[in-house]
């Protein structure tokens, strides 16, 4: 096989493409169209792409199908929680080490998997390139990787469901020693598998971060400057950063955490040497950015939603740009308010409350700018824009029951009940729902071609909405009475027994129950659109921004002719002009 | 086939050496998050000294010169990849190489002399630390060696020139993680 003429040929055949590789750098756009593709073939296309958009759908719909199981997971838990050793329909008896496992696995698919690959990775890949007016992103095939390894990720936690022993009970936090001797946590398989899912996860996201950041500091389209990129560009990147800054520490953690559960050493071992609170400084450095980490392009998704449907310019684009930037570096200072009942030293407490409650500034900074945005706009209460709204409504309650754990005196008291279980919903769930619901809703004509069914899409939203404040709230009430976390069955205490506490909790669940079923809803309304909805013409929001110069959808390539830039994002009901809005790319 | 995005340089730098140093950036803080966990500990425990004695400092320090000097025909190679010479490149890559298996094969022998000896990764905290970071640094090592081999095969060619600048780089930083954990695993008293 590997004789001198072979080796010739190849050799050739290389050069060839090589060559063709130069000439795409160097001719025009319109040129590169047409030698870009021979037809790639299904698996060229779908499985194994390398299109970005393509690239996007994958972690999207992979993200989707995870939050089936996440939403599956807190149906079994609350279920039990409401009717204590029920049979849950569709699941069986749920056991006090299946409880711990579904929480467990709730919370850690919902960030991981459902909140990290939809908002930063799918929007991220969907839009960074199209935003930024380029064809694709710098490195595609390493995108690519990114997206197999987390797929892989995904794999490897299902199947930690399913080993022996079952999935791993020791909270979404890991914290040894739980998490590092089996002998405490009696999930030996479990929990190491789920420690090197959560470690591929971050390997995925750094490859693709990596890919974010180069491909929006470098491929931005002539003429557009840092000051022209759309906020929702900017607040990935500066998400990917967050990302890339803070998990390192928790990768040397997990590596060590694995050298405990695997090898036998002891790190976190207070026995021989080892710190256990070490782990939770190491985790929560990583875990407080993170907040932010998804919090920016939920946020970001707004900004560009609000700006198109109350037909204004974004009120102070730069603030808003600062703003994101002093929450990105204040993230780092504020991990310890998760450890004030850990052992703190009470100084260091004061410290982090102090920072803590900075950190809410610049946060409500951003509400405001929005609230400002929408001052005297021309509102239209189109479905995303009801996300929109729904987003800066609910986030508002959970950064202001924030306030009040982020300050070590009241932080004491409510620390591991359902009170804080309630403000982390209240941010987690606009962030990774709603905020998902949003971007979705509005960018679906670009996705795929063809308008959603607005009528639809205005049920299921009210019918979510509305059903989670009726989870959330009651649990507020439920955590200031006493209800502690991580509970496998109220009625073995006699004071949280109680009828009217138990009330409570079948309120919840009830409403859960209801949530749950409106996202039938979507998912009729996703396939039946995608089946026979409206066609969706170029730019159908009559947005600025360089997607929506882009067919609906766009093809592999994404711009017939690559976009020169003219001015910012957000050129909307501009006096003297005829039209509402001005694209990018149109010049003066 | 490249896309158009990958010929861009709207921030000034070329995007492969732009994202060698964000993969750089991401490393930085996964050893700083280990190294700075290593070091509060062991402000905690002076009696780690007694253990860190029996570290081979001679060996360590060889490992040190082997490293570093591997630094210097990995910037010839990039001086001669600038120069478009390719073959010349890919014998300075090779013989950085050479350095990095230098180093892995020191170490291998090190090690086994210590283990023989009883200081295993689970005897104490401060050998689990040594082989822990030792090793996340030493397939760092083994990393680079096998990607500067593809690298090399490639500039031999005459292909893919400015790879060689960019391994480079990587090949340094893994030189300056050396340079923190020398001292502090086997120096440090």
């Amino acid at each position: 096989m590997n004789h001198p003429g072979w080796r010739r040929r190849r050799a050739a055949q290389r050069e060839v493409s090589e060559d063709m590789a130069g000439n795409a750098a160097s001719a025009a756009a319109g040129a590169h169209e047409a030698h870009h593709h021979a037809e790639l073939s299904f698996w060229g296309k779908y499985i194994f792409p390398t299109d970005h958009k393509m690239i996007a759908m994958q972690y999207m719909f992979t993200g989707m199908a995870l939050a089936l199981v996440g939403g599956f997971m807190a149906y079994a838990f609350r279920m039990q929680l409401a009717f204590p050793g029920m049979e849950v329909p569709g699941y069986g008896l749920v056991s006090p080490r299946d409880y711990n496992a579904l929480i467990t696995n709730h919370g850690a698919i919902m960030i991981f998997w459902v909140a990290m690959p939809v908002l930063v990775a799918a929007f991220g890949n969907y839009l960074i390139p199209l935003m930024v007016g380029c064809d694709d992103m710098v490195f595609p095939k390493i995108n690519r990787l990114s997206y197999q390894i987390f797929f892989v990720s995904s794999i490897v936690l299902i199947i930690s469901f399913f080993v022996p022993g079952g999935g791993f009970g020791g909270a979404w936090t890991a914290y040894p020693p739980l998490s590092a001797v089996a002998k405490y946590s009696m999930t030996p398989l479990g929990s190491t598998l789920w420690l090197v899912a959560v470690a591929l996860e971050f390997v995925a996201f750094l490859l693709g971060g990596i890919n974010f950041v180069t491909t929006a500091m470098n491929s931005r389209a002539p003429g557009m400057n840092l000051y022209r990129v759309p906020i929702v560009v900017w607040f990935i990147v500066i998400a990917s950063i967050l990302f890339m800054a803070s998990v390192g520490p928790l990768i040397a953690g997990a590596i060590m955490l694995f050298m405990d559960q695997v090898v036998g050493t002891h790190f976190f071992d207070p026995a021989s040497g080892g710190d256990p609170i070490l782990w939770q400084h190491l985790f929560w450095f990583f875990g407080h950015p993170e907040v932010y980490v998804v919090l920016l392009p939920a946020i970001g998704i707004v900004a560009e939603i609000i700006t198109v449907f109350a037909r204004k310019k974004l009120f102070a684009y730069k603030i808003v740009l600062y703003t994101a930037f002093a929450t990105g570096i204040l993230s780092f200072t504020v991990w310890a308010h998760h450890q004030f009942i850990a052992g703190v030293d009470p100084r260091m407490a004061h410290i982090f409350t102090i920072t803590t409650l900075i950190i809410s500034v610049p946060i409500a900074e951003m509400l405001f700018v929005y609230i400002a945005t929408l001052y005297g706009g021309s509102i239209s209460l189109t479905t995303p824009m009801l996300w929109a709204l729904a987003f800066i409504a609910e986030f508002l309650i959970g950064g202001v029951t924030g306030i009040f754990l982020g300050a070590s005196g009241a932080d004491i008291y409510f620390h591991d009940t359902y009170f804080v279980l309630a403000h982390f919903h209240y941010t987690f769930f606009p962030i990774a729902i709603i905020g998902t619901f949003a971007g979705f809703t509005f960018w679906f004509p670009k996705m795929f071609g063809k308008h959603m069914n607005e009528t639809l899409g205005k049920i299921h939203f009210w019918g979510t909405i509305i059903p989670f404040n009726f989870i959330f709230i009651p649990l507020f009430i439920l955590g200031v009475a006493g209800d502690h976390r991580r509970i496998y069955n109220y009625m073995h205490f006699p004071e949280l027994a109680r009828p009217e506490l138990q009330n409570l909790r079948v309120l919840a669940t009830v409403a859960l129950l209801v949530m749950l079923a409106f996202q039938f809803v979507f998912f009729y309304n996703l396939i039946v659109s995608l089946w026979k909805g409206r066609q969706a013409e170029k730019n159908p929001w009559k947005a600025n921004t360089l997607e929506w110069t882009a067919p609906s959808p766009p093809p592999h390539g994404n711009f017939a002719e690559l976009p020169q830039v003219y001015r910012g994002p957000y050129e909307y009901s501009v006096p003297g002009r005829g039209e509402d809005y001005w694209p990018q790319n149109v010049p003066s | 086939m490249r896309p158009i995005a990958n010929t861009r340089t709207a921030a000034g730098l070329p995007t492969g050496r732009l994202a060698v140093w964000w993969v750089i950036a991401s490393e930085i803080v996964i050893f700083g998050g280990l190294l700075a966990s290593y070091v509060m500990h062991r402000l905690a425990h002076a009696d780690w000294a007694t253990q860190a004695a029996n570290t081979n400092v001679v060996a360590g320090s060889f490992n040190t010169l082997v490293l570093l000097s591997s630094s210097l025909s990995a910037v010839l190679g990039h001086k001669a990849a600038e120069a478009g010479d390719g073959p010349r490149a890919a014998r300075c890559l090779w013989l950085t190489m050479l350095g990095g298996l230098t180093f892995i094969v020191v170490k291998a022998f090190e090690w086994s002399a210590e283990i023989h000896h009883g200081f295993t990764i689970t005897s104490n905290p401060f050998w689990s630390f040594y082989y822990t970071a030792a090793g996340l640094h030493a397939f760092h090592v083994i990393a680079g060696v096998v990607l500067m081999g593809f690298v090399a095969a490639d500039a031999r060619r005459g292909r893919e020139l400015h790879r060689v600048e960019l391994i480079g780089i990587y090949w340094h930083f893994v030189d300056i993680v050396w340079i923190f954990l020398f001292p502090l695993l086997y120096i440090a008293k």
